[in-house]
């Protein structure tokens, strides 16, 4: 363009760089303070540069647990934190993959009931349907399960739509051609429908892995028993409004391994994490 | 839109759709009719009996001042932070829409914050600003003023947008970026050439075109701050001191699950459930001119 260039890049970079360093801080600070003793933290000095009680803080919070809020190891919350995310993206994937499959490729009667029934999901996040969510799960039994962390999750149209979406700019042809082949619907599923939405469906799995893995008040309400604890309610119950309880450094060192998983997914999945999270929002 | 060629099958398309709907119908719409009709109704203490009262527990529910409250709080909240993020993601997608050497990182370096849990967002930022070990709080305090975001109610609400702010801007940024990459590059370069400088080019052209954008991202923040704040609220305030951070979400968690009043909970439900209906509907709108563009 026209005007002075290195000037406007120089106060690009400037601006970007003033952008990461804000939105970095609080992380630095997390990650410094899980390498301090409790005593350095309390007192209010931290230094800005890493402490040695890394691996000490490190090996307890995984192994052992907080000693006076939370007792629980965190190596057990974040097992499920893991199981409820996976189960989350890849029950949210195959029950929308199949439907979809079912409203694209078949005719059929009540079609377009049954895709409007799913649709309308989009509009309520579980949140305004707490309570009687809560009474249904707890009547069937599923309070402190995996299932019951799960299920009520999957249960919105995000994922069928975008199936669908991607199902209608298959081209026709490839359809008729494996019905030339002879092959029936599972046949035209595996071999032709499946292979080509492998994209898809890993961004999906990226966006849904996220969203399940950062619950909060769903795992809240339906988890009573610790051992049932994911790692962003365990974390919560260790910062007490009593400042004498709170174990600062292992809260710290807590919320370092509950950002990891997830981050990592974003940094190293980006293409696909971006090509999930805007078509899922469309 | 539909397919010239299809599989017909009488019984299989129903197998195929039986998981989603069952979950649907058993998690979604169950649970969605029974708030209707618990809003309707006045349960004793025990929960042993309930009577039907009509529109009982709504008129209750506008006499209580803690409500509008609540309604304030929401909008006060909300509000700052989609001005606050979507601000600072634009400025952050316009320099970074610049073709910088090194952009790509930049990127990466920027977006990563989408992936903390609100939860834990709340907890950095206590962590950050504790009034007696918080690393930000000592500069403050040293400025003479008394920092105390657990007892005061606007030093609470602060914090709470803050935390709920940096966890947004990466989301807004990534939408931003995406719409200001799909602007043509010869547009602008047109106007370069009539003689208009940058900041005028940007409020003249750009940001018109950008509008669809930000307005898919004011309905998107609104959302978002309304319910995926709850973590971030639960784990920075609790919704004190005094109720005053309590927004409408947090207020259906109190009073169901603290203060027992099921009816007044489920009569809060339906009406954010309408919130939230109205949103959507204007979304979809939007979605639906955006494809006409």
């Amino acid at each position: 363009m026209v005007e002075n260039r290195r000037y406007r890049n120089l106060l690009a970079y400037l601006v970007l760089t003033v952008g990461v360093v804000i939105v970095a801080f609080p992380v630095y600070l997390a990650i410094l303070a899980s390498t301090f003793d409790a005593a350095t933290i309390i007192n209010g000095n931290m230094p800005l540069v890493p402490g040695d009680q890394a691996a000490e803080n490190y090996y307890r919070t995984i192994f052992v647990g907080a000693s006076r809020t939370s007792r629980e190891p965190v190596g057990l919350m974040m097992m499920n934190s893991f199981i409820m995310a996976i189960g989350i993206a890849v029950g949210k994937i195959v029950i929308s993959i199949l439907s979809a499959f079912a409203v694209v490729y078949f005719r059929f009667p009540l079609r377009m009931t049954a895709f409007w029934v799913i649709f309308i999901t989009l509009m309520l996040p579980v949140e305004v349907r707490i309570y009687p969510t809560y009474k249904i799960v707890a009547d069937l039994g599923l309070l402190d399960t995996y299932t019951g962390l799960i299920l009520p999750l999957i249960a919105s149209a995000t994922g069928t739509l975008l199936f669908r979406q991607f199902f209608m700019t298959i081209p026709d042809e490839l359809l008729e051609a494996s019905k030339i082949d002879g092959a029936g619907p599972f046949r035209f599923f595996k071999d032709t429908l499946l292979p080509l939405s492998l994209t898809t469906i890993a961004a999906l799995f990226v966006i849904q892995f996220i969203y399940g893995w950062n619950q909060y008040l769903w795992p809240l309400l339906i988890t009573t028993k610790s051992s049932m604890q994911t790692i962003v309610i365990g974390i919560k119950k260790m910062i007490t409004t009593q400042d004498a309880l709170t174990e600062w450094q292992i809260a710290m060192t807590t919320a370092v391994l509950a950002m990891v998983p997830p981050v990592l997914v974003v940094v190293f999945m980006q293409r696909l994490f971006v090509k999930g999270l805007v078509e899922t929002e469309k | 839109m539909e397919k010239r060629a299809f599989f017909s099958s009488k019984i299989l398309p129903y197998a195929l759709l039986l998981p989603q709907l069952a979950i649907t119908v058993i998690f979604f719409y169950l649970p969605a009719s029974q708030a209707v009709w618990q809003s309707f109704l006045l349960e004793d203490a025990f929960g042993l009996s309930s009577e039907f009262v009509g529109f009982e527990n709504y008129r209750l529910l506008f006499q209580q001042p803690e409500y509008y409250r609540a309604m304030v709080t929401t909008l006060v909240f909300s509000s700052s932070v989609a001005i606050l993020s979507l601000s600072c993601a634009l400025l952050l997608a316009t320099q970074a829409d610049k073709q910088l050497r090194g952009g790509e990182g930049y990127k990466t370096l920027l977006i990563w914050p989408y992936a903390v849990a609100p939860a834990i967002a709340g907890v950095l930022w206590i962590f950050m600003f504790h009034p007696t070990l918080g690393t930000l709080s000592r500069p403050i305090k040293a400025m003479g003023i008394d920092w105390s975001p657990m007892l005061n109610a606007k030093h609470a609400m602060i914090l709470l947008v803050l935390s709920a702010t940096w966890k947004q801007i990466s989301y807004n940024f990534l939408f931003f970026l995406a719409g200001l990459q799909a602007i043509p590059k010869s547009v602008i370069e047109a106007a370069a050439i009539d003689g208009s400088g940058p900041v005028r080019r940007f409020w003249t052209i750009v940001f018109p075109l950008l509008s669809p954008t930000t307005f898919f991202l004011i309905v998107v923040n609104i959302v978002y701050v309304f319910f995926d704040t709850f973590g971030i609220i639960d784990a920075v305030t609790g919704g004190g001191p005094a109720g005053q951070t309590t927004t409408l979400v947090y207020k259906v968690y109190a009073d169901g699950r603290l203060g027992g009043d099921l009816g007044g909970s489920a009569a809060q439900s339906v009406i954010l459930m309408i919130i939230v209906i109205a949103l959507t509907a204007v979304q979809f709108r939007y979605v639906e001119r955006k494809v006409q563009y």
